[in-house]
């Protein structure tokens, strides 16, 4: 297992290495710089200013000081925030949106997996369509539509919830969850459902069964681990997914995360700040998906085996 | 070890597992629901302990005045800074900040300020002339990038030591006679001085704390975080969380303190304008920084008393690249600006209180009213066109009308579109551009006709005419007139009297309206939304608030001032 964890972050450099290449020269060759602005700059003032940024050398030189700088672990400044590092500002957003993204997951895979579950005890019934025919709707809500109906419903009419900030006003963390975690709440509910119809009709379960094991019994401590392995694999896609795109919904309720200054570094072509939050992202997803394929070998030993086999 | 469990057990508990979550579940809520019945807010609390929670639009890139250049920068550092003069919340008259009084000689050129003996920085330093010495030397350093250097222009050799072309700043015309003298000799009169030393970009700077945390002219040290942040303004800054909130508490030290009635203003950066209005609704917000266009006629047919819709000091425009071969002849241009019907497209589409504009400088600008050359006339529009060889519109080629992608100047660009072709017959097409794709395409003039907007930095038709000189960098259009130019930088400071600079003005403006190298449109308005218990808040024409004179009242308190009385 060791050695397949160290053979994917391995992996992993290349991969990295691949996006920083490429945000760096996007991100160059946009038109527009960042110090651009609707009132003229005069042009010895953004000579000065690219001086300070390092931004007159020529763009190979750039790229090879970022890639030094990125190994020290250092984003450097933010062109927009004056005097603000990038690491700066991701460890400002950082709790935030990990948090908003964890509780969007408490609610995902709580409601998804009751959802999913339910529907796969008696498929075809109404147990099943009622639940499916919800995940169908969240799946096709977007969090732009989602979060302003239930500010509307529960902030503006029956006043029961404020309507944004982040840990200012109890409870206003709950609608915000609720709006980001609906979308992937209804994923995993058509995920267990499918695996676990899978797992129901296997022989060992039909063992069970003729072993007179009750029908709860069967599902929590047989069916479970084997129905939730496509869920586990989406998690850490899903963990990171959530990370990366809360962006709507922190815009939505006023959220100071990460996800707000990824778009605006776009638009105001900051690009230590684009870069930063792109390389630290995809580092997120690569560590994510790396633990959620660790957790699928250690629930199937199938996948075990496989790699064991390998060796 | 194997544990029997009989199945009938496990049934029950198994059950009983899914209803305990559920239960949970709903316990959960509704936990957190208890005490979310929002009759406690910011606003009644801050009605109660004096605190103004103010909508700021984006987070500030920088509180430092010389590097800051936006909007949103300008309230949170008017508030902690101050210059040598205020302006009357109203009018906008200058009257006496950290300068007590101020004499002006004979020809113009000298101002001596008598700074305040109380005034202080807010560590207990003595606020001294020789702060302003070294604020506007550090202002002008090249490498600090201050893009609104040229407000210190005026001052006798500030361009030439900017440009390198003295050396010693001693040559400037800003001296400190004595610690609370300072002598400013400019190189020419210029009537709206006063006006810029209200710019934040004038505001004085505290030298031992710049110092402390870089050089003078390093951008991005860290001086202005809270706890570094020393000022001289009327509130300190006492917080500032990313993204979160900016938080600014009374300074005991402030020269004026016992005047300043608020005890602390909550900056909250509101990018998204329609959750800045529900933010409003759920009290909590006493201001927001604007409103939803569409929003703006539900609050008006309730007639509710919170929308404030006044006039803004700022021009919505169409550049257009005079290069262009079809729109070389004024004639053609003078036929697109005939054909607008402004009061159609202030009343139907953008609808926020805006008024037509028919020439670049809002009316009014310190009691100058602009030449009015022009009206919504399409008949002489038609006729000038077919004079510039496009009879009916035929043989004019499909011309594009840039701007930048956002909703409001879509519906603008699309309006003037089909008057276009309803009126001249003329084909156009839309080109939308991202932000920073469309500056670029503007100052390079690779565009035919761009949308622009104007807010002005000061109180005076210079502020505007003075974008359409030669080759200037906001001009852009290609346009380049030398008697315009002439008249504003020669004629316009000479002028004895200030109806004889208003009437060169307005000579310099009709050459303008003549040649008309850009359309304009209309005039902004500011809008917000604005809590009954905020008080003393005047809507003026740089809907610049006064934090100073403001107080909160709540209406139950206000209700029981009438029962008095």
């Amino acid at each position: 297992m060791i050695k397949f964890a160290l053979g994917r972050l391995l992996q992993a450099i290349p991969v990295l290495l691949v996006v920083i290449t490429a945000t760096f020269f996007l991100v160059h060759s946009a038109p527009g710089g960042p110090f651009s602005a609707d009132k003229a700059v005069p042009p010895e003032v953004i000579k000065a200013l690219e001086a300070q940024y390092n931004l007159d050398q020529p763009v190979w030189q750039q790229y090879l000081n970022y890639l030094g700088d990125v190994v020290k672990g250092d984003f450097g400044p933010s062109f927009k925030y004056s005097g603000r590092t990038v690491n700066e500002l991701i460890a400002a957003g950082l709790p935030t949106t990990a948090e908003l993204a964890f509780y969007a997951m408490l609610i995902a895979v709580g409601i998804g997996v009751l959802a999913g579950v339910t529907a796969s005890l008696r498929p075809n019934t109404m147990q099943d369509y009622v639940p499916m025919t919800a995940a169908m709707i969240g799946i096709c809500m977007p969090s732009f539509l989602l979060g302003p109906l239930l500010v509307l419903v529960f902030g503006i009419y029956l006043d029961w919830l404020p309507i944004s900030g982040w840990g200012d006003i109890p409870g206003d963390k709950i609608l915000p969850s609720i709006t980001l975690g609906t979308g992937y709440a209804a994923y995993i509910a058509r995920l267990s459902r499918g695996g676990m119809l899978e797992v129901l009709s296997q022989d060992y379960i039909r063992t069970a069964r003729a072993k007179g094991l009750s029908e709860p019994l069967i599902i929590v401590k047989h069916a479970l681990r084997g129905g939730l392995i496509p869920v586990v694999a989406f998690l850490g896609p899903a963990f990171a997914g959530l990370l990366g795109g809360s962006f709507v919904v922190e815009t939505i309720f006023q959220i100071p995360g990460l996800g707000r200054f990824y778009v605006q570094a776009a638009f105001n072509r900051d690009y230590t700040l684009i870069l930063g939050m792109t390389v630290f992202f995809s580092t997120l997803i690569i560590v994510f998906n790396l633990l959620s394929d660790m957790l699928a070998i250690w629930l199937n030993p199938k996948l075990r085996q496989e790699i064991r086999g390998t060796k | 070890m194997k544990t029997f469990v009989s199945p009938s057990l496990l049934k029950t508990t198994s059950g009983n597992t899914y209803s305990r979550v559920g239960y949970s579940l709903l316990t959960l809520i509704l936990l957190l629901l208890v005490g979310c019945g929002t009759s406690e807010n910011n606003v009644s609390n801050g009605n109660r302990d004096n605190i103004l929670h103010w909508g700021n639009g984006t987070e500030p890139q920088s509180l430092d005045p010389q590097i800051a250049t936006g909007v949103p920068e300008h309230h949170i550092i008017t508030a902690v800074m101050e210059g040598l003069v205020l302006k009357d919340r109203k009018t906008l008259e200058p009257i006496p900040g950290i300068a007590e009084s101020w004499t002006i000689s004979d020809d113009g050129t000298i101002y001596t300020f008598k700074l305040r003996k109380n005034a202080k920085w807010s560590n207990g330093d003595p606020h001294i002339a020789q702060d302003y010495v070294w604020s506007w030397w550090r202002a002008m350093q090249p490498a600090l990038g201050n893009l609104y250097v040229y407000m210190l222009f005026p001052i006798k050799n500030a361009k030439k030591y900017y440009e390198g072309e003295i050396k010693d700043f001693s040559d400037v015309g800003v001296k400190a006679l004595d610690n609370h003298t300072l002598e400013v000799t400019l190189t020419n009169a210029t009537p709206y001085f006063l006006q810029l030393l209200d710019h934040y970009s004038t505001f004085p700077v505290h030298q031992a704390t710049i110092e402390k945390f870089g050089t003078a002219d390093q951008r991005g040290t860290r001086w202005t975080y809270e706890g570094n942040l020393v000022g001289n303004g009327a509130f300190t800054l006492a917080d500032w969380k990313i993204n979160r909130r900016i938080v600014v508490e009374k300074n005991p030290l402030y020269w004026n303190a016992k005047n300043v009635r608020l005890h602390k203003i909550i900056f909250y950066p509101t990018e998204n304008v329609t959750t800045e209005e529900r933010m409003f609704r759920a009290g909590q917000l006493h201001v927001t920084n604007d409103i939803p266009a569409d929003k703006i006629s539900v609050y008006q047919t309730k007639s509710d008393s919170s929308l404030r819709l006044a006039p803004y000091l700022g021009v919505y425009f169409y550049r257009i690249n005079i290069n262009q071969p079809h729109l070389a002849d004024k004639r053609v241009r003078r036929a697109l600006a005939m054909s607008i019907d402004r009061d159609q497209l202030t009343k139907n589409i953008v609808k926020a209180g805006e008024t037509p504009a028919y020439a670049i400088t809002p009316p009014g600008t310190i009691g100058y009213q602009p030449p009015r050359q022009f009206n919504f006339d399409p008949e002489a529009a038609r006729q000038l066109l077919a004079e510039a060889g496009y009879l009916n519109g035929e043989g004019f080629p499909t011309t594009e009308i840039l701007y930048n992608t956002n909703e409001a100047h879509r519906k603008i660009a699309v309006a003037i579109q089909q008057m276009w072709k309803e009126h001249l017959n003329i084909d156009i097409q839309l080109l939308n551009q991202e932000w920073k794709v469309y500056l670029a395409s503007e100052s390079a003039g690779q565009y035919q006709i761009s949308r622009a907007g104007w807010i002005g930095d000061y109180v005076d038709p210079n502020n505007f005419l003075d974008l359409f000189l030669c080759g200037g960098g906001n001009n852009r259009t290609g346009w380049c007139n030398e008697e315009f130019d002439r008249l504003i930088l020669e004629v316009a400071p000479k002028a004895k009297t200030h109806e004889e600079r208003l009437a060169i003005f307005t000579q310099a403006e009709n050459i303008l309206l003549g040649d008309m190298p850009m359309l304009p449109i209309y005039i902004y308005a500011s809008k917000r939304l604005i809590h009954p218990s905020v008080k003393n808040y005047d809507s003026n024409l740089l809907d610049q608030p006064s934090y100073k004179d403001i107080y909160l009242e709540s209406p139950m308190e206000a209700a029981k001032k009438d029962t008095n009385l």
